[in-house]
């Protein structure tokens, strides 16, 4: 199944390199990986997408929580919540493609973020599932360039992950 | 005020460091000299870095304190390497220093630099690079922290050449408190799970307490002691627990696992409770775990959460410290109104006593005693004798290492010393050496092979020049002795590359030219006496070769693959 660990981390040099060694040295996969500060400039957070029986998630954390750079972390999928990724893609528009682009654009509300004469650039925001879907609808033939962001993840409600 | 080099020892002495193994070099050279210019700390020069790692294992591993080391950048770094994976894998607080080229230089791929945060990550607790030498107390202070608390392990200490410049000097104040956020180490266990514990306890019928490295590491021999005998449960130890229960009571069934004994084996196997205790059900006492004890319900206790239900699945997971929650357990279990199953448990020590009198190792010989070769087992059971089975034990990694493990029966924790989990070739003579810097009344014996002694025997030099009178027991089979049995067993004595031909040093001659005894021994009924001759000389090391059967096996054996815990080899020929 795939999960969304959500982590709180110390910003320090290394930290992130603890938490992707962990991954390859126990044999865990990383599907998605991002990392930025947060509002706390002492703390970065970590957002990885991997899949794994329960067993296997359950050893991932564990052994995540056992880092020392990592302050708190979370399972997302355990609860509600919402996920994002954002892509950039670079597709050939010219002639009836055109139109063509712009519709299917309009249809995942995606944005046309840079224009040439033949060739538009794209940015589309959702679920990887949306993400992955328009891709397919535009067709590989069109396709010059795709660049993902990696899924960021955050529970409904009043659950927060904080210190 | 004083230099970062400075403020390094000065945090060393504030840590209450007695003994730092080390070697110098470029990068650690202010160190270096910071160490000149006081004498608090004592530094003990080395012959390879990888010794000064496994002599600050043995030391921390005899004296529960954490062991320091100390190495330049590069070559001296990468040396450091397995010492440092070894007492990782054995959970054993270490400090481990390191020279790094200056950070101006770092990535420039500067004369002796190599990234050792980078190369050391997999293999330690935690790491630190130094970025600014104000910051050096404060990260002393939390590797010591790290290192010896919660699950312990190896913390290394990367020290960039520019942050201990001797021409740069700061205000020094240690620090008395820490505040670290992301690290808090369980300590008491949960109370719920302690009390549901307790009452399967009480109805148990074939209960085994399986105690690890953990109640060493733990300080709670005495608690495991106290809980098992007011229980009157079997007591099993792992390889790394030896010692946890003394080896010499009833209650105590043998060590279990790959070369565990016939009656711990085969309890586990039909017990109907486990209390796992300090353990990590390594694969080398499981045997195939979907075989793995099939009527035993498990408590697991440790204070490391990710070591539960790891390859077995707990059915009541305790995470916490060993003492504390023993304590608790030991509470309850003296309050109780329920008592456990008397009845059960005397027919359950009958059918243990019947398997030890069958197959047992203590029981009977489990080898040949009739023919003139001396056999590795005795040689163990003399120096048992010859030492009151009081000596610090440490061993190398090979056959002789698990003659040692079955047949010295380790009355008390923090007196066998071995590479358990990584299985290091070259332990035994340096861990020897660190135990004797920490223990200074009790004989320090290393039990060795041929072959390990010669991975790091450069360390009989260090002897000499620290006057450290270490024995040496070399269970001389003329091979790899573990690998032949393996190539016996697996693979039609196809013997590939485990004799030296006649290429062995003629090891009394050795020990001669660096000041130290040799002792032959070629003779059975010299065996006991040659012994005593060595031991009883107290402040000289003195290497005892004895030339033992070359043919023989460790027994029992656990069958792998595909074998439970009670599919065992119990000689050459004979089968469970
Ligand atoms: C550094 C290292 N290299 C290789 C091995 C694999 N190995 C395990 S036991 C063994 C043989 C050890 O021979 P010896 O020290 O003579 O002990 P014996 O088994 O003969 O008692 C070897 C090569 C190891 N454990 N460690
Ligand atoms: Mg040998």
């Amino acid at each position: 199944m795939r999960r969304i660990i959500s982590v709180l981390m110390e910003n320090e040099p290394g930290a992130l390199s603890r938490v992707v060694g962990l991954f390859s040295q126990r044999g865990y996969n990383i599907e998605t990986l991002t990392v930025a500060p947060t509002e706390d400039e002492t703390l970065s957070r970590l957002t990885v997408t991997t899949v794994g029986d329960d067993h296997k998630i359950e050893q991932i954390t564990k052994n995540l929580n056992k880092l020392i750079d990592v302050v708190k972390l979370v399972d997302l999928s355990e609860g509600q919540h919402i996920e994002r990724e954002l892509m950039l893609i670079k597709v050939k528009a010219s002639g009836a493609q055109r139109a063509e682009i712009k519709r299917c654009v309009d249809i995942f509300r995606a944005q046309v973020i840079d224009v040439t004469s033949t060739v538009y650039t794209i940015q589309v925001a959702g679920t990887s599932d949306k993400l992955d879907a328009f891709v397919q609808a535009v067709g590989d033939a069109a396709i010059l360039e795709v660049v993902r962001s990696g899924v960021s993840g955050i529970s409904r409600g009043e659950k927060v992950l904080s210190i | 005020m004083l230099s970062g080099g400075d403020m390094l020892i000065r945090s060393l002495q504030e840590e209450g460091v007695d003994v730092v193994f080390g070697y110098p070099g470029g990068a650690a050279l202010h160190i270096y000299d910071a160490i000149f210019r006081q004498d608090k700390v004592k530094h003990i020069l080395v012959r390879h870095e990888q010794s000064a790692t496994h002599a600050a294992d043995g030391y921390a591993r005899a004296s529960g304190k954490v062991g320091t080391v100390l190495v330049t950048s590069g070559p001296g770094a990468t040396n450091a390497i397995t010492g440092i994976a070894t007492a990782y894998m054995d959970s054993i607080p270490m400090v481990v220093i390191s020279g790094q080229v200056p950070a101006e230089k770092i990535g420039e791929d500067a004369f002796q630099e190599t990234d050792m945060v980078g190369v050391s990550r997999p293999i330690v607790k935690h790491s630190f690079l130094v970025q600014n030498a104000s910051e050096i107390p404060e990260i002393i202070k939390k590797a010591y922290h790290i290192a010896s608390t919660g699950r312990p392990g190896p913390v290394v200490v990367d020290v960039p050449k520019n942050t201990v410049n001797p021409a740069e000097t700061f205000p020094f104040e240690y620090p008395k408190k820490l505040k670290m956020r992301s690290y808090t180490p369980a300590t008491k266990g949960h109370s719920g799970q302690i009390k549901k514990a307790v009452s399967m306890l009480m109805q148990a019928k074939r209960p085994m307490i399986y105690a690890g490295g953990g109640v060493v590491l733990g300080e709670a021999s005495d608690l495991l002691t106290e809980l098992s005998q007011k229980l009157n449960f079997p007591v099993t130890n792992t390889l790394m627990g030896l010692g946890a229960y003394p080896g010499n009571d009833k209650q105590f069934v043998g060590m279990l696992g790959m070369h565990g004994t016939f009656e711990a084996n085969t309890a586990m196997h039909h017990s109907d409770l486990i209390l796992a205790v300090g353990a990590r059900f390594d694969d080398r006492v499981t045997n195939t775990t979907s075989k793995f004890c099939p009527n035993a319900k498990i408590i697991h206790i440790d204070i490391d959460p990710a070591s539960i239900s790891k390859t077995i699945t707990a059915d009541v997971p305790i995470v916490g410290a060993v003492d504390s929650v023993l304590k608790d357990m030991l509470e309850l279990v003296k309050e109780s109104k329920e008592t456990p199953d008397e009845t059960a448990l005397a027919d359950w020590w009958k059918q243990i006593n019947e398997w030890r009198e069958r197959h047992g190792i203590y029981t009977q010989p489990r080898y040949n005693t009739e023919g003139d070769k001396i056999m590795p087992q005795d040689v163990i059971k003399t120096l048992y004798e010859v030492t009151n089975g009081d000596a610090i034990v440490t061993s190398d990694v090979g056959q002789h290492q698990m003659f040692a493990a079955q047949y010295y029966l380790f009355k008390s924790p923090r007196q066998w010393i071995n590479s358990g989990g990584l299985g290091t070739m070259g332990f035994g003579l340096p861990a020897a050496m660190g135990a004797a810097f920490a223990v200074r009344d009790k004989d320090v014996v290393c039990v060795t092979g041929e072959g390990s002694i010669q991975m790091c025997i450069q360390e009989l030099s260090t002897l000499t020049q620290y006057g450290i009178p270490v024995k040496i027991v070399c269970l001389n089979n003329q091979a790899l002795g573990m690998v032949k049995q393996w190539q016996d067993m697996v693979y039609d004595s196809r013997y590939s590359e485990i004799h030296y031909e006649d290429s062995l040093p003629d090891f009394t001659k050795l020990m001669e030219a660096y000041g130290h005894v040799g002792i032959d021994v070629h003779k059975k009924e010299e065996l006991r006496e040659k012994l005593e001759e060595g031991f009883a000389m107290k402040d000289r090391v003195v290497f005892m070769n004895v030339y033992v059967d070359p043919s023989e096996h460790v027994y029992p054996m656990l069958v792998a693959p595909e074998g439970s815990m009670r599919d065992m080899w119990l000689s050459k020929t004979e089968r469970t």
